[in-house]
């Protein structure tokens, strides 16, 4: 289990290869999900600034893998979460999942990041030309968890 | 006992975090005692329904107990991905 709380950037290609040979030979399905920064329509988001609680984080992420690796029995699980001023066309986070088939691997990785959205200390805010603004959680994302 | 804020809290209130010396049971009792002191902490926690708290990094709700707390956060709803 891998849990990384970094502000350097990442290359998820290299980041998913390295995963997926630590994953072993009993891995034959290996999922993974990589979260950008998305310019809004207008194309004016300088940056994206992200906060979150140190201490908590690694915790909150930690329990979360922990929890999905006990239900989907993965052979290895992966949760990377950036934080700082990040720009557009960054990535941000990833999650990569290995199992012995893909069905597992599909759900956990969706469990993850359903659980990340919301159960993990990080806030947003957009810092655009016109002024700035926290991002606001969506019921969507709360509702999401429910299906788990 | 230490007192966190994160996101638009942390900016209304203007500060992380500070020390705060209380003898209040419940989070709920501690944000009363927080909203008495100043306005911008009347302001910051004027709707409950839109923070969330968690005592020693563990998530948790407004009547929970503070017995024993070293460390209370208080922050809008988290937004990762």
């Amino acid at each position: 289990m891998m849990i990384r709380v970094q502000s350097e950037p990442f290359d998820p290609g290299k980041t998913l290869n390295a995963f997926t040979t630590s994953a072993g030979d009993s891995a034959g399905a290996v999922v993974s999900f990589s979260g950008i920064v998305r310019d809004t329509p207008d194309g004016d988001l300088r940056c994206m600034e992200i906060e979150h609680y140190p201490g908590m984080t690694e915790k909150a992420l930690t329990n979360i893998a922990q929890t999905a690796s006990a239900r989907w029995s993965l052979s290895a699980v992966l949760v990377i979460h950036r934080f700082g001023g990040l720009r557009p066309g960054e990535p941000i986070m990833m999650v990569a999942t290995a199992a012995p088939h893909r069905a597992a691997a599909f759900e956990a990785a969706e469990f993850l990041m359903d659980y990340l959205k919301s159960r993990a200390p990080f806030w947003k805010k957009e810092i655009r030309r016109d002024g700035s603004e926290w991002v606001e959680s969506r019921s969507s994302d709360e509702a999401a968890l429910k299906r788990w | 006992m230490r007192v966190l804020y994160f996101a638009w809290l942390r900016e209304r209130i203007g500060l992380p975090e500070e020390e705060v010396e209380t003898g209040a049971a419940t989070v709920s009792d501690l944000v009363a005692e927080l909203r008495a002191r100043e306005e911008r902490y009347a302001l910051a926690f004027s709707d409950l329904r839109a923070l969330r708290v968690a005592i020693d990094q563990e998530l948790t709700d407004f009547d929970a107990a503070l017995d024993g707390a070293k460390e209370v956060a208080f922050f809008p709803p988290m937004t990762g991905g």
